[in-house]
C-alpha cells in the first residue's frame, strides 16, 4: 500500500510547470482534491513560483488534434538550465550539480512511501525524497533513470488520482530532463492531450507462456513515433512492462520521454532524437529559434512557447512540424520497436495483413543481431549502479 | 437537505412531469438518460430494455455514472472520445465494450446526444441509447467467440434475424455462448456496429426526443434535440458543471462582468451549508448571505478586493436561508480564463468559498479548513482554465 505523508513546505523553485489541478471524489482520493491544490494556491500566495502559469495565455489551435499553445515569454530565462550532456542517457551521479536533496525540507511538498498499515491514502505532488527507512532526509539519491519500482510508483500515483486528466510524465536526461535525479512530473489539464486523441494499431504479439496481458500498439498519424501499453493482467504487469522497455532504451542510450495518462491505464512511450539533432546541427534554424525543448508535455501536444509571434501564429501545422522534428526515423523507429518488444518479453507476429511481410522477417532478423551487440547492459551503466546504492526517489 | 436522489427525481420530474416515465417505458429500446448538472453525472432514468440488457436492477443504476459498465477490455480511447463529446456537449456514436452485472462483457453500438432547453439554450440533459452489436458484425482479425460451429451459429442468427430485438439478441448469445462452451470471456478486440444497429439507434433516438419534447410541453420547460437559442451571459456550460461538481467543498462562482454581479454557480455543500435551494441564489448577488449584523465594513472590503483583482480573506457573519447566522470564514479569488489580453489574462469570475467556524470538520487528512478551501479555489481555477481553453465552449460571459 502507498501512502504519502504530509510534509509542510514550500514549493520548489524549478517547478517546470504549473499544475492545474483537478478535484476528484473526495475520500479515497485526495491527490486533485484536497492537498495538491492546496499546498499549491498557499505557495502561489507566497510568490514562490518564478511564474504564475495561470496567468500564461493559452489556446487550443483549431485542428483535427487540438494542439495546446501556452505563452510564457522569458520561461526559458527563468527555468533552471539544463546541466547535463545531451548525449547520454544514464549519467553518473554529481553532487556537485544540482539534486532535489538539495532542496531542503521546506521546498518538499509531500512525502510518498511504502507503507506496511492500511491506512487510507495521502496525496501528494511535486517534489519529493522518500527513503526506504521513513526518515525525512534521504541519504542517498537515485539518478534519473527509470526502474521497476519506481515506475510503479509513478503509475499507482496517476492511479490513486483516478482522474483521466492527471498525467504523470518523465524525461530522461538527452530528453530534456534538466535535472540527474529520478524524478517524475505530474500535469493536471482537463483537456484531452492531442496524443492520447492519435489513433493507435496494435502490435500483434505472439503469446508467451507468461503473458501478461500487455496490449503494445504504435501511433498512427502523429507526429511523434511512439508506443502505447495498456492492459495487463494487473497494474504490477503493466508497469513492469513499460519498465522493462524504459530501461531497454536507457541501455541502449536512446532518450524517451513516458506519460502515463488516462489514470494509468495508457502509457506512452516516445523514444526521441532531438537533442541529438541539435548537438550535430541538423534542425532547421526556425525550429531552433522557437526555442522549444520538446519534453513529455509538447511531445503529448502541449507545447510551451516563448516567442509572442510563434504563439500568435500557431497551427496544427507548426505544431506538427515541430514535433516531427523529435521523431525517429521510420526505419529507426523500427529498430527500437524490435528492442522494446524484446525487452518487453514479447515477439512480434509477422503479421500476414501487411504488405511487407517478407521485410518483416528481415528486419527482425537484423534487429537481433542489433540487439544482441547493443541491448546488453554497457559497462558504464553497471559501474553506476555500484557507485550509486540508492533507496529513494524523487516524484517532481 | 436535498438528496442526491431527490435531485435525481426532480431531474426528470420538473423538466418532463412525472408522467413521462411511464411514457418512456413503453419504448423497447435500452437507453439512460443523464443530467450533467449533477454532481457526478448521473442517470437519472434507465430503461426496462437497459436495465435487461445490463442486468442491473433500477436502484443499483439510477445516480451512478456510465462509467460503471465499463471494464477492463473496453477501449480506453473510445471512452476519452464520448467524454469529449459530453465536455463539448455535441454528440458522438461509438463502437463500445460495456460489462453487465455478472461481469459478462458484450459490444454495442453507443449513440450519445444532448438535450437543450429551447428557451436557454443549456444542455438539460444527456441520452445514450445502447444496441447491442449482433455477432455477425465482428471484424476479421479479432478472436472470434465460437470459432468453431460458426457455420451454425450463422445460420441461427439468419432466421432470427428478422425477429431480432435487445431481448432476443441477449438471449441468443447467452445460447450460442453455452452451445459452443467457449467462455464467454473470450470476447473480439474490435467490433464494428452495421447498418441495422445504426439505424436501430437513430429511431430509437428520435422515439425518445419525440417523448421528451411532448412532455416538456407540459411542464412548460421546453426541449430541443439541437441548440436553439444562444446562452445567456453567465451560462455555465454542462462541462463546467460537471467540472465543479466534483468539488466538495463549499463554494460560489461570481461573474463580475454582469451587473450587479451574480453568483452563476452554487455547490452542493454550499446549498447544504446555508439551507437554500439552487434557485434562490443563482442569479443573485452574493450578498444574499448578508444580514443584518452583517459588518458593513466587511462588505466593503470585498467590493474593494473585487475592484483591485485581488484576493481576500475575511471573517464575516453570513446568515442562512432560515435566518440562523453563522461565522464564515470566506475567501475570494479571482479566477481567470485560459485566453484574453496577453499581457493580463481575463478574469472569468470569482470564486467565494466558505468555511463555518467552530464546525466539527473531520478531515482524515488532517488538513486545516483553511487549506481546503485553497484547494476548492485551485480546482476551480483549473477547471475554468481548462475549459475556457477551447473555442467553442461558453464557459464565460465574455462576448
Amino acid at each position: 500500500m502507498l501512502t504519502i505523508k504530509r510534509v509542510a513546505t514550500v514549493l520548489s523553485n524549478y517547478q517546470d510547470d504549473g499544475y492545474e489541478i483537478q478535484e476528484v471524489g473526495c475520500g479515497r482520493n485526495c491527490l486533485g482534491n484536497c492537498c495538491l491544490p492546496g499546498e499549491w494556491e498557499e505557495r502561489m500566495r507566497q510568490g514562490l513560483f518564478r511564474y504564475d502559469v495561470t496567468n500564461c495565455v493559452t489556446k487550443i489551435i483549431p485542428g483535427k488534434y487540438g494542439f495546446i499553445a501556452q505563452l510564457n515569454e522569458g520561461r526559458h530565462l527563468k527555468k533552471r538550465p539544463t546541466e547535463f550532456r545531451v548525449d547520454q542517457v544514464l549519467q553518473p551521479f554529481d553532487d556537485s550539480k544540482f539534486n532535489f536533496t538539495k532542496v531542503g525540507q521546506e521546498e518538499v511538498l509531500f512525502r510518498f512511501e511504502q507503507s506496511n498499515n492500511y491506512k487510507s491514502h495521502y496525496f501528494l505532488a511535486t517534489a519529493l525524497a522518500v527513503t526506504a527507512d521513513g526518515n525525512n532526509s534521504p541519504n542517498v539519491v537515485a539518478i534519473n533513470r527509470i526502474d521497476h519500482s519506481s515506475f510503479l510508483l509513478a503509475i499507482n500515483f496517476a492511479k490513486e488520482a483516478a482522474n483521466p486528466f492527471f498525467r504523470v510524465g518523465y524525461n530522461s536526461l538527452g530528453a530534456f530532463a534538466t535535472i540527474n535525479h529520478l524524478h517524475f512530473q505530474a500535469y493536471f489539464l482537463e483537456v484531452p492531450f492531442p496524443i492520447e486523441k492519435a489513433p493507435i494499431q496494435r502490435l500483434f504479439t505472439k503469446k508467451r507462456v507468461q503473458d501478461r496481458g500487455v496490449i503494445i500498439s504504435k501511433l498512427l498519424d502523429y507526429p511523434v513515433k511512439g508506443f502505447v501499453f495498456e492492459g495487463g493482467n494487473s497494474v504490477q504487469d503493466l508497469s513492469d512492462v513499460v519498465a522493462s522497455a524504459c530501461i531497454c532504451l536507457q541501455n541502449t542510450n536512446i532518450p524517451f520521454n513516458v506519460l502515463i495518462s488516462d489514470s494509468g491505464k495508457r502509457i506512452f512511450l516516445l523514444p526521441q532524437c532531438y537533442a541529438e539533432k541539435q548537438a550535430l546541427g541538423e534542425v532547421r534554424q526556425e525550429l531552433l529559434e522557437t526555442q522549444v525543448n520538446p519534453a513529455v508535455w509538447e511531445i503529448g501536444g502541449h507545447i510551451v512557447l516563448k516567442r509572442h509571434e510563434d504563439y500568435d501564429n500557431a497551427t496544427e501545422e507548426s505544431a506538427w512540424r515541430l514535433l516531427a522534428e523529435v521523431s525517429l526515423s521510420e526505419e529507426r523507429f523500427k529498430e527500437v520497436k524490435a528492442y522494446v518488444l524484446e525487452a518487453a518479453g514479447l515477439q512480434e507476429k509477422p503479421n500476414m495483413k501487411e504488405n511487407k511481410g517478407n521485410d518483416l522477417n528481415q528486419e527482425k532478423d537484423e534487429a537481433n543481431q542489433k540487439e544482441d551487440s547493443l541491448c546488453k547492459q554497457p559497462a558504464a551503466a553497471s559501474q553506476a549502479d555500484q557507485c550509486i546504492p540508492y533507496d529513494c526517489m524523487v516524484l517532481h | 437537505m436535498d438528496s442526491k436522489l431527490g435531485l435525481i427525481q426532480q431531474s426528470v420530474n420538473t423538466r418532463y412531469s412525472q408522467w413521462v416515465r411511464d411514457a418512456l417505458d413503453e419504448l423497447p429500446d435500452n437507453f439512460t438518460i443523464t443530467d450533467p448538472s449533477i454532481s457526478g453525472h448521473p442517470i437519472v432514468f434507465a430503461s426496462r430494455g437497459f436495465l435487461k440488457m445490463s442486468g442491473y436492477s433500477q436502484e443499483e443504476v439510477i445516480g451512478q455514472n456510465g462509467k460503471i459498465f465499463q471494464g477492463p477490455k473496453t477501449n480506453r480511447r473510445t471512452v476519452m472520445e464520448i467524454r469529449e463529446a459530453i465536455r463539448e456537449e455535441r454528440g458522438i456514436q461509438v463502437n463500445l465494450l460495456n460489462y453487465r452485472k455478472d461481469g459478462t462483457p458484450f459490444w454495442m453500438l453507443f449513440h450519445l446526444s444532448p438535450i437543450f432547453g429551447k428557451e436557454d439554450g443549456r444542455v438539460t440533459h444527456f441520452v445514450a441509447v445502447q444496441v447491442p452489436i449482433s455477432r455477425k458484425q465482428r471484424r476479421n482479425g479479432g478472436v472470434s467467440l465460437s470459432e468453431d460451429g460458426s457455420g451454425l451459429n450463422e445460420i441461427v442468427f439468419g432466421s432470427c434475424r428478422k425477429e431480432v430485438c435487445s431481448d432476443s439478441l441477449l438471449e441468443l448469445g447467452r445460447v450460442l455462448s453455452l452451445d459452443s462452451g467457449s467462455k464467454v470471456l473470450d470476447i473480439e478486440e474490435t467490433c464494428e456496429a452495421g447498418d441495422f444497429e445504426k439505424r436501430r439507434a437513430a429511431s430509437a433516438y428520435n422515439n425518445i426526443l419525440s417523448v421528451l419534447t411532448h412532455y416538456s410541453e407540459l411542464t412548460g420547460r421546453l426541449v430541443c434535440g439541437k441548440r436553439c437559442s444562444v446562452p445567456a451571459a453567465g451560462y455555465i456550460s454542462s462541462s463546467l458543471n460537471i467540472s465543479l461538481g466534483r468539488i466538495k467543498q463549499s463554494f460560489v462562482l461570481i461573474d463580475p462582468h454582469l451587473p450587479d454581479m451574480p453568483i452563476v454557480y452554487a455547490s452542493d455543500a454550499f446549498l447544504k451549508l446555508t439551507g437554500y435551494d439552487r434557485h434562490d441564489v443563482l442569479g443573485c448577488n452574493f450578498g444574499v448571505l448578508d444580514g443584518v449584523d452583517t459588518d458593513p465594513s466587511t462588505l466593503h472590503e470585498i467590493k474593494e478586493s473585487i475592484q483591485t483583482e485581488q484576493a481576500c480573506t475575511v471573517r464575516i457573519l453570513s446568515y442562512r436561508k432560515d435566518k440562523s447566522s453563522f461565522w464564515n470564514c470566506l475567501h475570494l479569488s479571482p479566477v481567470r480564463n485560459a485566453s484574453g489580453k496577453i499581457t493580463s489574462v481575463q478574469i472569468a469570475y470569482y470564486v467565494g468559498v466558505q468555511i463555518e467556524e467552530d464546525c466539527k470538520n473531520q478531515d482524515r487528512h488532517g488538513l486545516s479548513p483553511e487549506m481546503r478551501q485553497l484547494s476548492a479555489v485551485g480546482a476551480v481555477k483549473v477547471a475554468v482554465r481548462s475549459l475556457s481553453m477551447g473555442a467553442s465552449l461558453a464557459g464565460s460571459s465574455k462576448s
